[in-house]
């Protein structure tokens, strides 16, 4: 943004005309706007955020990490889920039972699959022209030529212009220019291990890369809650997971098949 | 050459039916292929297919459906038409009935054509009579000149009608109809009743005729797309208006599209929620018919064109807010129309939870345009981690695996050519077979597992040591 030319008086006048276009929303604002909260703070509503898997076998990990800033961003409006066809094969479908698992609302959430990238985009920019749509994700697979600077800002300024968020969540790409407003990289980390070593809440580690108009960049370890339906730095063990762990005998590894936890039992039939 | 259909009964062959010259030299159908041959040796003879008339009859219906809606078969060989508000798209009775001898001529069919004031009579004047339009008052007239076998009577009775001197319809109308019940039956007075036009008897017609139907018929057939889509416009703007006159809005739209040549092509559009938009609705058809894998092809034109609402719903006019704004959930219906038309049913969905204890039918994917009633997800338990994975493969994907024990759960496996080291793990879940769908499903054994890059697994070994030789491992799907 910095003016390096001599000013010239038209070219301030455009800048300046510019500047009034891009409405309240626009770059100078969130450059203003650098918080050092925890990592969903940084992300803004009604705009463009792209997200990545850290590695291929991260795909979950960035699906849920949308999912979860979605349903954040939408405030109890409906989301809408744009899927490339290669996600579902490569890292599986989406399982309703799963999603509500999360607390993530299945049924305010629309699932639209696409065959390629290009629908999947348009889909994307569909959705975002609703006015009744509170997020937008967008899971895809690979690179594409489709995922070029212009569909980026395509999907930015369709972004600014609604009312939802867009979160483009890409595996197996590496990040590349675009006209989103952060950048994350995504992996899933390890989870504070429930009593008898049993895997705990769905862990990420996510790192903003890049922020649109400079600012703090950073990585966060985060659990997802889903009581809270938000993100939280995972708490340290405590005394309390003594309670915990009262609540939940131990199904040891090695257990025979008798030993079957009553509530689980109940949760099969 | 004479041309003879013949089929075969108990075992020997038949005529079927017979072409006009066949007929001349005397073969009537019923006569065995046989004395037929013997009494013209020239003969040309097809094998009788009813089936193949059943089909072609149907095809000619769906054409001739562009007269009329209402239309239904008339067996045998007929087509019944309820032509009532639609003459006037043709200009006129008598021009519908000239359109429609030239569409069959054209066609290769040799027809007769009544248009009378009920169907049986109208039947009747086809096929015993003379043929034409009849005016209201000269049905009847016309009608009693007919002789009594367009009564269709069984030959014996139609014979006893005879004998008794009674040739004409007219005979038995200036006849009190009790004795002719008690020696008829109780259904004859009701028979005559209809073909003389006294008792009128609603067809049933092939499809079901649509509550609001609006037609567009041209004088050339069109076939650029802007034509097309410009009469599309023009068809849903009236339908619009006719479904606000009726309070009604609609959650089908089907579009006819009638070729010159007799094809008939039917592009349906659904809402999730009902709708009289006549805007939004031309956007919904164009994107439907930009996205058809199969698109229309006009051939050498269509001459006809129909908009028809086979599924509609009372809509109360609402009332838009002062700042013209649209409700949230008509809103997001509009986009699931939107995306629906564009991208197919099929790939615009919902997640609905169903009542099984099997992973993979625990929760299904149904079209959001197909709106359910609220669904209800079981409650979870607070302090559960999630146990089912967000993602799901179908089917799993085989894992080879290295376990402590041989029933206990994987210390390491290795999937897709990566091994993975197992760090915490919680098990088994035991789910079983649903053997009231399948018989021999075997029981599986689920685990949660973390490896050591933090990553979670549902893994699953299927079959019971023990009860199977040698029980194989499963990855179903990854948790976040």
């Amino acid at each position: 943004m910095e003016n390096m030319l001599a000013p010239d008086p038209d070219l301030m006048r455009l800048k300046a005309q510019l500047l009034a276009l891009e409405g309240p929303r626009g770059r100078v604002r969130s450059a203003a706007t650098v918080a050092e909260g925890p990592a969903p703070e940084q992300v803004e509503a009604q705009a463009l955020h792209d997200l990545y898997a850290a590695t291929p076998a991260d795909a979950v990990s960035v699906n849920a990490f949308g999912l979860g800033l979605a349903l954040r961003a939408a405030a109890g409006r409906p989301i809408v889920w744009g899927l490339h066809e290669m996600v579902a094969q490569e890292a599986g479908r989406p399982h309703g039972p799963g999603l509500h698992e999360m607390g993530l609302a299945p049924r305010d959430l629309l699932l639209v699959r696409a065959r390629d990238v290009q629908t999947l985009l348009a889909v994307g920019e569909e959705a975002l022209r609703s006015p009744a749509v509170g997020a937008v994700l967008l899971s895809a697979w690979g690179e594409a030529k489709a995922f070029s600077l212009t569909a980026s800002r395509r999907l930015a300024l369709a972004a600014e212009s609604g009312t939802a968020t867009l979160f483009l969540a890409r595996a197996g790409a590496v990040p590349c220019p675009s006209a989103a407003r952060t950048r994350w990289s995504v992996e899933a980390a390890a989870s504070i291990p429930l009593a008898g070593e049993a895997p705990g809440q769905p862990s990420f580690s996510a790192t903003l890369l890049r922020r649109r108009g400079g600012g703090a960049t950073g990585t966060w370890i985060m659990e997802w809650d889903r009581e809270q339906r938000s993100f939280r730095t995972p708490a340290p063990l405590s005394g309390g997971l003594a309670a915990v762990a009262a609540q939940r005998p131990a199904p040891a590894s090695g257990d025979g098949p008798q030993d079957i936890r009553p509530d689980r039992d109940r949760r099969a039939a | 050459m004479p041309v003879v259909f013949v089929e075969k009964v108990k075992g020997a062959l038949r005529l079927a039916s017979v072409d006009p010259a066949a007929a001349q030299a005397g073969l009537t159908p019923g006569l065995t292929l046989a004395d037929a041959q013997a009494r013209t040796p020239a003969l040309r003879t097809v094998a009788h297919r009813p089936e193949a008339d059943a089909a072609l009859l149907v095809r000619l219906m769906e054409d001739f459906g562009r007269f009329s809606p209402m239309i239904a078969e008339d067996a045998p060989h007929g087509l019944m038409l309820d032509v009532t508000g639609c003459a006037h798209l043709f200009g006129g009775e008598a021009e519908l009935m000239q359109a429609v001898q030239a569409r069959a001529g054209r066609a290769g069919f040799k027809i007769r054509c009544a248009l009378a004031g009920t169907p049986q009579a109208a039947r009747a004047l086809a096929r015993f009579g003379p043929g034409g339009v009849f005016a209201e008052h000269a049905v009847r007239a016309s009608v009693r000149r007919l002789p009594v076998a367009a009564l269709e009577l069984s030959d014996k009775d139609e014979q006893a009608l005879r004998r008794a001197g009674l040739k004409r319809l007219a005979d038995l109308d200036d006849r009190p109809r009790a004795p002719l019940a008690a020696r008829f039956g109780a259904g004859f007075p009701a028979r005559l009743a209809r073909v003389l036009g006294d008792e009128d008897v609603r067809i049933t017609p092939h499809r079901p005729p649509a509550p609001v139907i609006v037609d567009r018929v041209f004088f050339e057939p069109i076939s650029a797309p802007e034509d097309v889509e410009r009469v599309l416009a023009d068809l849903l703007a009236e339908t619009a208006g006719r479904l606000e006159q009726a309070g009604q809005g609609g959650r089908a739209f089907e579009a006819g599209f009638f070729r010159v040549d007799g094809q008939v092509r039917r592009i349906v559009v659904r809402t999730g929620q009902a709708t009289r938009d006549g805007a939004a609705m031309a956007r919904l058809f164009r994107e439907r018919m930009g996205a058809l894998a199969n698109p229309i092809d006009p051939g050498f034109g269509f001459d006809q064109m129909r908009m028809a609402v086979p599924w509609t719903q009372t809509l109360k006019p609402a009332q838009p807010g002062l700042a013209g704004e649209t409700p949230v959930e008509e809103a997001f219906g509009r986009l699931i129309d939107r995306l629906t038309a564009r991208l197919g049913p099929e790939a615009v969905l919902r997640f609905e939870p169903m009542g099984s204890h099997m992973p993979e039918r625990a929760g299904r994917l149904v079209p959001a345009a197909a709106r359910v009633g609220v669904e209800v997800w079981p409650d979870l338990d607070p302090d559960d981690p999630p146990l089912r994975p967000l993602q799901m493969f179908d089917p799993p994907q085989p894992v080879e695996t290295l376990a402590e024990v041989p029933d206990g759960s994987p210390l390491r496996f290795r999937w897709r050519r990566v091994l993975h080291e197992v760090v915490g793990s919680e098990g088994p879940e035991r789910i079983g077979g649903e053997w009231w769908r399948a018989p021999n499903q075997k029981t599986r054994d689920y685990y949660r597992v973390e490896d050591r890059q933090g990553r979670r697994f549902w893994l699953f070994r299927q079959g019971l040591y023990g009860e199977t030789p040698e029980p194989r491992w499963f990855i179903h799907g990854l948790f976040a």
